[in-house]
């Protein structure tokens, strides 16, 4: 099948092409060409212009909940959510039940997935056996079923030994690191950032160090052993700075946050609102300024969603017993335009680093890029058009989006994955 | 003028809103001196106390305020309901409202749960105190006993001594008493002064004898001793020999400084019995006007709701 996107404005900064009037001819699974007014026979042509066209989004910090909770998202849904936010490959995080911590556990996720997944799904193990933070994974194993990394995401490895065990191990494998940073002895229970609001909605306090002194702690394992390290949700100014100094150097780590981060505060807990409880928490207006910086200056590689779908029952209770985390996948790229592009902290350029090149790269996954010859993952945007986030316009099985309400600028008119275009339905 | 279905806090109240409070409350004060102790204000209406933590003295107090207004009261405790079977707090407030019921008076352990509670429910909804967030009956009742004794409450001082962290009394009244013009200062261990409380424009300080030094009053809060986890709580007698409020201490004070206390009283470790007991002690005071609050609060919300749905 061949299909033709023309006249779209391209934006593909692994090719130096920013915003250019270009045509994109698919050939099966692969791009065949990016040229000027390519003149061929398609099956089927798209027309996209005055839209941006650019390679699919890589999320590299996702939780389908398949397998074990199935009530709250599958792969299947996920991914369906996945390609309407015009993501076309996305690292499933392993707390699920059971861990996706065994070549078993990972042969049937893989099962799941080449079933029922509508993206490219890849699949990032358990750090620990069990998440419980007592024996590291078979890392060699993992790597040989298709992991591409390994994370405890939604705990932290406590112990220090371990953790640096685990790097060692990984950097053999060849296989990424992410770390999940928080001491839950700092962290207390807590349901939101620690401050001004936490004391005035009598809420318990989750404190900034709980999360930096982690950063500290897991950059200086790396750095002793030469690892590479990435490190998930970036939620603070001081965490950012950590990473800035690391960075200067010479250390090899790298580091993501979430739209939500960048955009909402502290402050927009005042109604308790259990979409907006999320570990790490919201900060404060300081923290979201460091953020944006970050990513601007390169500090901050990564924008993911840390999509983390949860019921309506699991979030309409009281605030002390919901759970965390917000959905992600269908708002992140509008999110992004809407707050970054916009507002001219990133260029277009900029957004597809974050959002696409740079998290494939750090996964080591052959995507982000519309070269000749590249894989065929790419979203046609509509950059201007205005929406507004519904429970009744989100597809994922889960309706706990931070960003109910909210209006935004930035649609995906179509997605095509691996050369077959999967969006619109 | 009153215009809310439910009360649910004093940091979302007016100062306005708040001295019509007040000023109902005296208004029905008289009530409850009458040898008939009932008008018919509520007559026909009922009234939910929906309790998730134990509590006596501010279930009673509801109570008396709905019987005294002639409204039919239930009580429902926890220990003894579908909360048991894991029913959830929404589904027992669209149960309780299906019953034709017109107030819910709610306690509940965790901060923000009679907001939520309000907001799925069409009838009114009252505070009786949300985790560490809000009690303001409370805070009304002891603004009220400090207006009566003292004519006024801009520019008085008022300390508030003790488990601050902990406290959704210490957060009701530093509200309501800031938006009335007072000067409060909070005092407490360091670690029981809860993060950038001075926000709330309020003097803190950790030492007794400077809370106590120019007070026109002082609130004195029970120790939570069953909330200390974390062992972050000094031991009682530590406690009663650093905060303790003592004849010695009171002696550096006004000298008709008034004591106040929300019950219940751990003597010996935050109060010295003889001064909970003596001459400028409020508190038996604040219970009895705690009934005119509340009829206040009652008849408010609950006129507010018939004519929001008239």
């Amino acid at each position: 099948m061949k299909i033709l996107i023309k006249n779209g404005l391209v934006v593909d900064p692994a090719n130096g092409i920013s915003g250019e009037i270009l045509d994109i001819l698919v050939q099966g699974t692969k791009i065949s060409r990016v040229a000027k007014n390519i003149k061929t026979g398609a099956e089927k042509v798209i027309d996209a212009s005055g839209k941006i066209v650019m390679p699919g989004l890589v999320d590299m910090h996702v939780h389908l909940r398949e397998p074990g909770r199935e009530d709250k998202e599958t792969v299947e849904s996920g991914t369906t959510a996945a390609i309407k936010g015009g993501v076309t490959s996305l690292l499933a995080m392993p707390n699920t039940n059971p861990a996706i911590d065994s070549a078993g556990n990972v042969r049937l996720l893989k099962n799941i997935i080449n079933k029922t997944a509508e993206a490219n799904v890849f699949i990032c193990a358990a750090i620990t056996r069990g998440r419980l933070g007592k024996e590291i994974t078979d890392i060699a194993k993992l790597k040989k079923e298709g992991v591409i990394a390994i994370s405890e995401d939604g705990s932290s490895v406590d112990c220090e030994a371990l953790m640096l065990d685990a790097l060692q191990k990984a950097r053999e494998e060849k296989i990424l690191v992410i770390s999940h940073c928080e001491d839950k002895t700092l962290s207390n229970n807590g349901m939101i950032n620690l401050g001004f609001v936490s004391t005035r909605l009598g809420l318990r306090g989750i404190s900034r160090e709980s999360e930096y002194k982690r950063v500290d702690r897991d950059i200086s394992l790396a750095e002793k052993i030469k690892s590479p390290l990435h490190i998930a949700h970036l939620s603070c100014k001081e965490s950012v700075e950590i990473i800035a100094k690391a960075k200067k150097r010479g250390i090899k780590v790298s580091c993501e946050t979430a739209p939500h981060y960048f955009v909402l505060s502290e402050e927009d807990l005042l109604g308790y609102d259990t979409n907006l409880k999320i570990n790490p928490p919201l900060r404060g207006k300081g923290d979201i300024s460091a953020i944006k910086k970050g990513l601007k200056d390169g500090t901050i590689d990564v924008i993911a969603s840390d999509h983390a779908p949860h019921t309506e029952n699991e979030k309409d209770v009281e605030f002390d017993h919901a759970e965390f985390g917000t959905i992600g996948l269908e708002t992140e790229l509008a999110v992004a335009i809407t707050e970054l592009v916009k507002k001219g902290f990133l260029d277009w350029q900029g957004l597809v680093e974050k959002m696409s090149l740079n998290p494939a790269k750090i996964l080591g996954i052959n995507r982000g890029t519309l070269g000749t010859g590249a894989e065929a993952d790419i979203i046609v945007v509509d950059p201007d058009k205005e929406w507004v986030v519904t429970k009744e316009n989100l597809v994922s099985k889960s309706r706990n989006s931070a960003f109910l309400d909210r209006r935004l600028n930035g649609v995906v008119c179509y997605t095509l994955c691996s050369g077959e275009a999967v969006y619109p339905p | 003028m009153w215009v809310k279905k439910d009360l649910l806090g004093l940091d979302d109240l007016t100062k306005e809103e708040i001295e019509f409070i007040l000023a109902t409350a005296e208004s029905f004060k008289e009530v409850s001196s009458r040898s008939i102790k009932k008008v018919p204000a509520l007559r026909g209406k009922t009234v939910v106390n929906l309790f998730y933590e134990p509590s006596t003295r501010t279930r009673v107090s509801f109570e008396v305020a709905a019987k005294r207004l002639s409204a039919d009261v239930i009580n429902i405790s926890t220990e003894t309901s579908s909360v048991r079977k894991g029913e959830t707090l929404i589904d027992t407030g669209r149960n309780i409202q299906a019953l034709n019921t017109d107030i819910i008076v709610i306690r509940h352990n965790c901060s923000g749960a009679a907001l939520m509670l309000a907001r799925h429910v069409d009838i009114c909804v009252v505070n009786a105190g949300d985790g560490w967030h809000e009690h303001p009956t409370q805070a009304l009742l002891d603004i009220f006993t400090l207006k009566e004794k003292f004519g006024k409450i801009d520019g008085l001082k008022v300390s508030i001594v003790g488990d601050i962290a902990h406290s959704r009394v210490a957060r009701s009244n530093i509200w309501g008493l800031t938006k009335l013009g007072a000067k409060v200062t909070v005092c407490a261990p360091e670690m029981l002064i809860p993060v950038g409380i001075e926000q709330m424009n309020v003097r803190v300080t950790n030492d007794i004898n400077d809370a106590l030094k120019d007070a026109d009053a002082v609130n004195v809060l029970r120790m939570q001793f069953e909330r200390d986890a974390g062992g972050a709580f000094p031991k009682q007698l530590e406690y009663f020999k650093n905060f303790g409020i003592t004849k010695e201490r009171l002696k550096n004070a006004k000298k008709d400084i008034m004591i106040m206390h929300p019950g219940p009283l751990n003597r010996g470790v935050e109060i010295a019995s003889d001064v909970a007991d003596g001459d400028n002690s409020v508190i038996l005071e604040q219970v009895t006007n705690g009934i005119a609050v509340r009829m206040a609060v009652l008849f408010l919300v609950a006129q507010a709701r018939d004519k929001n749905s008239n």
